[in-house]
């Protein structure tokens, strides 16, 4: 028999408290080869990760395996008792969460944890468990596989974390492995170190995996057949090369375009008027939290001597990995946190540090959007509310014109008049940040500081919010600072681009300047790290950038050396570990943060490239399709 | 720009509707019982049928008969009577005070936490010492220093509940502060005022609701029990916890003079207690 | 033990002392609430103003408000808390016969009850929503809403007038052998037992609970873990704070329940002691007394705070 896995008509049901049952796996029918990764891939609310957890017989509470059957080797696992079914978790059928961080138990150190499942069903000695642990260790590439063993989880980065998972899901040698998003909560340049050690264990042991994602391009890696699931139902099922060259199902190839962001045409920079004094002038700005120290920084400095223009007219993109302090300078614009140094100037103004000290007129100017809008909008207010209040608070709009003002909103924003009455609850993802843009355009600003917009949305819907900014600007002449760690949807939408990492600007340039050689290798590592949509691409990767030694402590800016020199693939020793780098001008018109000379920067990325088995497109992946 | 987004493709989260409303069984039950004590203080004088100081019948400690209906205590007066105008005592007093503390614990937390600072630190570290103290004992101090009257023990209750309330609701106002709305409502530049009625107060009122029913029932425990050491309310009146203290020696008759007041103690308390844990779904959904 | 670890220490330590310092100023400043000459109302009938005169020169009273709080803070430090206002006797004498047996009385409780309640709330939690889940629920909440002094009368009405096997009263001067001890003790222990039991129980299995839906405890039970092993093996080790913190808290209530238990049972410790000084506004007796209470409370939330610290593994392993 050549299938491990054999799942017959599936159906799951949840039951919400107050009794009503609705299914959210609905008759789901597929088979996993041996030694083969079939990936599940859908948007949030596809069930996935139910389906996942059936293979285990595990259903999380408020749900319930309510028919199909699920056979595993043979074992019909859904028949089992609680008891038995015991018995084949961690032993027969293994599983990796998407949030390692959480899944391990702080309070044990994480060899206990790795071999916990040998332990339980009595596979083998602790001290043959433990050196078997090692040897996993050693093949996932983590660094110090003696050590790591006899450290508490805390005191590892979330890449590591996620490796760890991955051996303590081998360790007992199952029949197969589960996958649940196991690389979604990384940072790109460490998704791709954690994406490449899978796959090598993969390929080594022959696993049969099941593979859950919601990134089609993560998927095309790894898995050999991918199954799209939509609203608990399967949409479509066929080889991977077949999903990607040539899908079937609209819904396949809806989340095939999304995958793909496609520059909208850009509108025109607006010929700036040569006397017009820039829009947004940020000038070596310090900013962190706690109180100042001796040296006059914060005692946790998150931005350090960061500084750019915006001319009217025209968007900047801010991107890097979490922690690099890319949210912290919106909120210093915004007035939501005073800077410890440095000035921020509106149309030649110095703005004060807290918005209380801004005049209305410069507050209803810049206005900012969060990431999360779920917690951006009051839950306990109607949406005619929220859009209503800047329209009282800065136009003293009210009555009858306030409700055709918030219709006009909602229309501009492409949303029914009747969501006027909802409330925040009640609407979809991208309704609320539909909301949320809407009212930050209630304000009629000349800025919106975009933090992060789409990140919590599913691709189709992110790709739709896109356009939609992409069109708002056209109509109202708005300027973005659009903050984002997805390279590729920064690219889409801006004609400026700054790089942060570690609280300091690495690189700065327009946007066709980010796409040619030489880049700051940390541009460079981010741009090569970012999945292409195409099988075979990870294994024609180069070699990219060293990944940080052991631990997890936030990489903080320093004065005395470059912040990017642990990873750093070009360092020079005793140089950029001694002085901080100087501001380089590059030939294309960008400005880098490095001690390299540009042609040595050039001559150092062809190196690794040529190290890639495959030749590699430097494009976007999105643009290189067009 | 007229074009409407098609969001079929995302999953709406249902019609806001009754759904989430449902009470359940035991919560019901409860519900009635704390209104119908509610409903006995309020229209206490009107149902007793004696009046409540007069000694009605020479049998002492007497069992449940047709006249009285309770039977009657150490002094022959009718149970009935004493229990429901002790309602208005044990009830009204916790009612008050408990109204009294949360009030001002839930606008100093506000307060606290929007405003923050070296305000926020000096009110929080007191009232938090404040909260250090034993209740019971702090309350006998006050009432050793101060005697006993209704103004001082409704004072009293409330002071001593109004750290815990504070510390309740600033936690939460706190935790509110920080969600990016409340962010977004200060970089538009509204004034603090704003922020705590129509930002903070909304997403908070569910849980301080839940807490002031919880703080209501410590107070009727407290009031209860200080009664019950004979320094709370002074006879002739007389609340629950006093109505046990005088018929305390019928204890060894297992007489209802003294059972009685303290199952209508423990009705009104459990009950209030097992209706917050079986509170509506939606308001629940609040509380975390 | 490291750096970290001893700084949070010592800053929970300091907040403690602060507090202490802030308490005492509540205490003194409720005393002084009392309205009219102290001296007088003390002396009542036999108020000559030469006796008022030499009351109010041995109670400082001729002395401002803060002076005397520093004379009195000086002499609880120093033992020295000054001289009952009824007997003349001074108080130190007045607690000191009384306070081991309230320690005895709260020590023996806390010894009965801790580990029946932790062991009641850890598997009302494992088995959380079965019929014994809710049983334990259902008991606890009932107990933990009625007043002490119920609890107290319903163990006499059983174990003393139904039964019989129990004395109502206690009288722990004249014990002369174990079992005569265990009869006094039984009344008091039974009912306090039962009040901070029911407390502890909820507390410890809403802790439980918490941790049991966790991340970490979802893993344990996929890796083929049993429930028993996912309760103790992982859930427990993170819980421990907020279970030090549950004890910490229901052996405080010992302190609001032992005021009525010893008054109910006719104990002779401290609480009883302190009761009756309100009864005859014995201020100097009821400021040492509350101080006692204040600091016992005290000592109990700052254990929990530094168990939770203790155990934090983010403190432990740097």
């Amino acid at each position: 028999m050549t299938e491990l896995v054999k799942v017959e008509n599936l159906r799951v049901i949840a039951r919400s408290d107050s009794g009503r049952e609705t299914p959210i796996v609905r008759d789901i029918s597929f088979a996993v080869p041996r030694g083969k990764v079939v990936a599940l891939i859908g948007e949030s609310g596809s069930g996935k990760t139910t389906i996942a957890l059936s293979l285990m017989g595990y259903a999380r509470s408020g749900c319930r395996i309510a028919g199909g059957s699920i056979r595993i080797g043979g074992r019909d696992i859904l028949s089992l008792s609680a008891s038995e079914k015991a018995k084949v978790r961690g032993r027969n059928v293994s599983y990796i969460a998407q949030s390692a961080a959480a899944a391990f138990n702080p309070a044990k150190t994480i060899m206990s944890q790795v071999i916990e499942s040998a332990m339980i069903h009595r596979l083998t000695s602790r001290a043959e468990a433990e050196a078997k642990a090692v040897e996993l260790f050693r093949a996932l590439a983590l660094p110090d596989p003696e050590g790591v063993g006899a450290r508490y989880p805390h005191q590892v980065s979330g890449g590591q974390l996620q490796r760890l998972a991955a051996a303590m899901a081998l360790i007992s040698e199952p029949e197969l492995v589960i996958f649940d998003e196991p690389t979604t909560a990384l940072d790109v340049t460490t998704q791709i170190e954690v994406l490449r050690s899978f796959k090598s264990v993969i390929r080594d042991r022959n696993t049969t995996g099941v593979y859950v994602s919601h990134d089609l391009a993560v998927v095309a890696q790894i898995a050999d057949h991918i199954i799209v699931l939509r609203d608990g139902a399967i949409q479509e099922s066929a080889a991977t090369e077949q999903i990607l060259t040539d899908a079937r199902n609209p819904y396949t190839r809806s989340l095939l375009a999304a995958a793909n962001p496609t520059a909208p045409a850009q509108a025109a920079p607006l010929a700036a008027d040569a006397g017009e004094p820039p829009l947004l002038e940020v000038e070596a700005l310090v900013a962190g939290y706690g109180a100042a120290g001796s040296d006059g920084l914060p005692a946790v400095t998150v931005l350090n001597d960061v500084g750019f223009t915006l001319r009217p007219g025209t968007n900047l993109g801010v991107i890097g990995e979490s922690g690099c302090g890319k949210s912290t300078l919106a909120r210093v614009i915004a007035g939501l946190l005073p800077p410890a140094g440095g000035t921020v100037k509106f149309r030649g103004e110095t703005l004060a540090g807290s918005a209380a000290e801004r005049t209305k007129e410069q507050l209803r100017s810049i206005q900012i959007v969060f990431q999360m809008a779920d917690t951006a909008l009051n839950p306990t207010r109607p949406v005619d509310q929220i859009l209503g209040r800047p329209l009282t608070f800065y136009h003293g709009v009210k009555g009858a014109e306030r409700t055709r003002r918030v219709r006009r909103l909602l229309d501009l924003v492409q949303l029914p008049a009747h969501i006027a009455d909802r409330y925040p609850g009640e609407l979809s993802g991208g309704q609320k940040q539909r909301v949320n843009l809407a009212r930050a355009l209630a304000a009629e600003p000349a800025l919106i500081l975009c933090d992060e917009v789409t990140s919590a949305l599913d691709t189709v819907v992110a790709a739709a919010i896109l356009d939609l900014l992409a069109e708002l600007r056209r109509e109202l002449k708005l300027s973005y600072v659009f903050i984002s760690h997805d390279l590729s949807t920064v690219r889409t939408i801006c004609d400026d681009v700054m790089v942060l990492y570690a609280g300091r600007k690495v690189e700065a340039g327009s946007r066709a300047a980010m796409r040619s050689a030489p880049l700051h290798p940390y541009s460079d590592l981010l741009v090569s790290s970012i999945p292409e949509l195409r099988t075979g691409w990870l294994d024609g990767l180069g070699k990219t950038g060293g990944e940080m030694g052991l631990g997890s402590a936030a990489v903080l800016a320093r004065a005395d050396r470059c912040p990017f020199f642990s990873r750093c693939p070009s360092r020079i020793e005793s140089l950029c570990d001694t002085q901080m780098p100087p501001v380089r001008r590059l030939a294309k018109g960008t400005d880098i943060l490095c001690h390299q000379s540009e042609a040595e920067l050039i001559r150092l990325q062809a190196d690794l490239r040529a190290t890639a088995a495959a030749p590699l497109d430097r494009s976007l992946p999105g643009e290189s399709r067009q | 720009m007229t074009k409407i987004v098609d969001t079929a493709s995302e999953t709406l989260p249902a019609r806001r509707g009754m759904r989430g409303w449902t009470i359940t069984p035991v919560g019901g039950v409860c519900f009635a019982i704390a209104a119908f004590w509610l409903i006995v203080v309020l229209i206490g004088p009107w149902l007793a049928p004696h009046p409540i100081g007069a000694i009605v019948s020479f049998d002492i400690f007497s069992s449940p008969s047709a006249e009285f209906p309770l039977g009657t205590d150490y002094l022959g007066r009718d149970m009935l009577s004493r229990v429901i105008i002790g309602a208005r005592y044990t009830v009204g007093v916790s009612l008050a005070a408990a109204l009294i503390a949360c009030s001002c614990g839930v606008a100093l937390g506000m307060i606290t936490a929007v405003i923050g600072g070296w305000f926020d630190a000096i009110v929080s570290r007191g009232l938090d010492a404040l909260n250090a103290i034993p209740h019971l004992m702090f309350g006998l101090v006050i009432i050793a220093a101060v005697g006993t009257s209704l103004p001082v023990l409704i004072g009293t209750l409330a002071l001593l509940y109004t750290p815990g309330s504070f510390r309740f609701a600033r936690a939460l106002a706190a935790n509110v502060n920080e969600l990016d709305f409340v962010h977004v409502a200060r970089a538009r530049g509204e004034g603090s005022f704003y922020m705590i009625r129509e930002e903070i107060l909304p997403n908070i009122i569910g849980p301080v609701l839940a807490d002031f029913g919880l703080r209501f029932v410590f107070i009727v425990l407290l009031l209860s029990g200080l009664s019950f050491l004979g320094l709370g309310v002074q006879p002739p009146n007389a609340d629950w916890g006093a109505l046990v203290r005088e018929n305390v020696s019928g204890l060894a008759y297992g007489a209802p003079a003294v059972i009685i007041p303290s199952l209508a103690i423990a009705s009104l308390t459990i009950s209030v207690n097992l209706a917050i844990d079986n509170l509506p779904r939606r308001l629940r959904d609040r509380l975390s | 033990m490291n750096n970290t670890m001893s700084r949070l220490i010592a800053a929970r330590l300091g907040v403690m002392l602060l507090t202490l310092l802030i308490v005492s100023l509540a205490v003194f400043v409720a005393t002084e609430m009392l309205p009219g000459d102290v001296a007088e109302i003390v002396l009542g009938q036999s108020a000559t103003p030469e006796a008022v005169a030499g009351l109010r020169e041995a109670m400082n009273l001729d002395r401002p408000a803060p002076v005397r709080y520093l004379l009195w803070l000086g002499g609880l430090l120093t033992g020295d808390p000054g001289v009952s206002l009824v007997n003349n006797i001074p108080v130190a004498t007045l607690i000191g016969g009384r306070l081991g047996n309230s320690l005895l009385l709260a020590g023996v409780t806390a010894a009965f009850s801790v580990p029946i309640a932790l062991t009641l709330g850890i598997t009302a939690a494992m088995w959380r929503g079965r019929l014994y889940d809710r049983i334990v629920s259902f008991v606890t909440i009932c107990v933990v809403s009625v007043p002490e002094f119920m609890v107290a009368t319903l163990a006499v009405m059983i174990f003393a007038v139904q039964l019989r096997w129990l004395p109502a009263l206690s009288f722990a001067n004249d014990v002369q052998s174990l079992g005569e001890l265990l009869r006094v003790f039984a009344m008091p222990v039974i009912s306090l037992s039962f009040v901070i039991s029911a407390q502890m129980i909820r507390m410890t299995r809403a802790a439980v609970i918490d941790t049991l839906q966790s991340p970490y405890v979802e893993m344990a039970v996929l890796k083929g873990a049993g429930q028993t092993r996912a309760v103790l093996a992982h859930a427990l080790p993170n819980a421990i704070g907020p279970i030090a913190n549950a004890v910490a808290l229901s052996l405080s209530y010992l302190l609001g329940g032992v005021i009525i238990v010893e008054t109910i049972f006719n104990y002779p410790g401290i609480a009883k002691l302190m009761v009756d000084g309100v009864a005859t506004r014995d201020m100097p007796l009821i400021q040492t007394c509350a101080m006692i209470f204040c600091f016992s409370y005290l000592v109990l939330v700052t254990t929990a705070d530094i168990c939770a610290i203790v155990s934090n593994p983010r403190l432990r392993h740097k």
